[in-house]
C-alpha cells in the first residue's frame, strides 16, 4: 500500500466523480441518473477511507464516514426508487422531461 | 519497476474507471446496471487492497447485495427490457464531456498543488496497529469522547422514517378509497 502515493488514489476518485457527474449531466432516465449518483458517493467513500489510512492511520474517523454515506446511500435509493414506481404508475415513464408537474 | 501492490492497485483502479465509464454510457440501461456492479466491485477490492476488509464486505453486502439488486428490479418494474435507451443529443453530450474533462482538469490541478503529509509522527507500532471489526465496533457504540452512538442511533432512525416513506410512497392506492 505505501508503494502508492496518496494522490493517485485520489485521481482515481476524482475521475469516477466526474465520469458520474457525466452520467448525470447526459442521460434523462431516472434509474440512470440514480447509478450516476451512486458512482459519486463511492468517489467520496474512496477519499474519505484512503485519506484516514494514509494521513491518520491510528484513527477510525473516514472508516465511519465511509460506514454513515453507505447507510445513507441505501436508504436514499430505496426512497428514490420508490419515488420512480409511484411515477411510473402515474405517467408510463420514467423520463425526467416528462415529469414536469408536481401534483397530477 | 512497480511492486505487486502498486501493480494490483493500477488495475483495480483501471478496472473500476473503464466498468464505470460503460455504467453511464451504455445504450442498455440493463447491461448498464451490470456494469455498474463491476465498478462497485472493483470498489470492495480497492478497500481489500487498503486493508479494510469490514468497509469492503459492508461495500459489497449493501451495494452489490443490495442497492445493485434493486436498481435492476426497478428496470424491471419500468422498462420493457431489451429496449434501448434513446442515445443523448450531440450537443448535450458534448458540452457535458466538455464540462465534466474542465471539471477533471481543475481538480486535479488543486490536487497537485496541496501538500498530504502526515500530521502525527508515526510509530511503527501504530502504522499495524489493527483496525478489526471489534475495534471499530466498540469505537462504533461507545458512549466516550471519540464515540459514534449518538450518529448510530439517529441513522437507525433514518433507516426506519426512510422504510415507512418508501411504503407509503410506493402503497397502490385502490380508486375507491379515499
Amino acid at each position: 500500500m505505501n508503494q502508492v502515493p496518496l494522490i493517485h488514489i485520489l485521481f482515481v476518485s476524482t475521475a469516477l466523480f466526474f465520469i458520474g457527474m457525466y452520467g448525470l449531466f447526459t442521460r434523462r432516465n431516472m434509474i440512470m441518473m440514480l447509478m450516476s449518483v451512486e458512482l459519486i458517493l463511492n468517489s467520496v467513500n474512496i477519499n474519505f477511507v484512503a485519506f484516514n489510512k494514509y494521513l491518520y492511520p491510528e484513527k477510525l474517523e473516514g472508516v465511519f464516514f465511509t460506514l454513515f454515506i453507505i447507510a445513507i446511500a441505501a436508504a436514499e435509493a430505496a426512497v428514490a426508487i420508490a419515488i420512480i414506481i409511484n411515477l411510473y404508475r402515474n405517467l408510463r415513464s420514467i423520463d425526467v422531461e416528462t415529469a414536469d408537474e408536481m401534483k397530477f | 519497476m512497480m511492486s505487486a501492490s502498486a501493480v494490483v492497485f493500477y488495475m483495480l483502479s483501471a478496472f473500476i474507471l473503464v466498468t464505470g465509464l460503460l455504467a453511464v454510457t451504455s445504450g442498455n440501461i440493463f447491461r448498464s446496471a451490470i456494469w455498474l456492479l463491476f465498478s462497485l466491485t472493483g470498489i470492495a477490492g480497492l478497500y481489500f487492497w487498503l486493508d479494510l476488509q469490514f468497509i469492503a464486505a459492508v461495500q459489497i453486502v449493501v451495494y452489490v447485495g443490495g442497492i445493485v439488486v434493486l436498481i435492476i428490479f426497478s428496470i424491471f418494474l419500468t422498462q420493457q427490457s431489451g429496449k434501448a435507451l434513446p442515445p443523448p443529443r450531440r450537443r448535450r453530450a458534448v458540452l457535458s464531456a466538455l464540462a465534466v474533462c474542465m471539471g477533471f482538469a481543475l481538480t486535479c490541478l488543486m490536487l497537485r498543488q496541496g501538500s498530504f503529509t502526515r500530521v502525527v509522527s508515526m510509530r511503527e507500532d501504530v502504522l499495524t496497529a489493527d483496525m478489526g471489526v471489534d475495534v471499530i465496533g466498540a469505537q462504533l457504540l461507545s458512549t466516550t469522547r471519540h464515540g459514534y452512538v449518538l450518529p448510530f442511533e439517529v441513522i437507525s432512525i433514518l433507516l426506519l422514517a426512510a422504510m415507512i416513506g418508501c411504503i407509503v410512497i410506493a402503497i397502490k392506492v385502490k380508486p375507491g378509497d379515499k
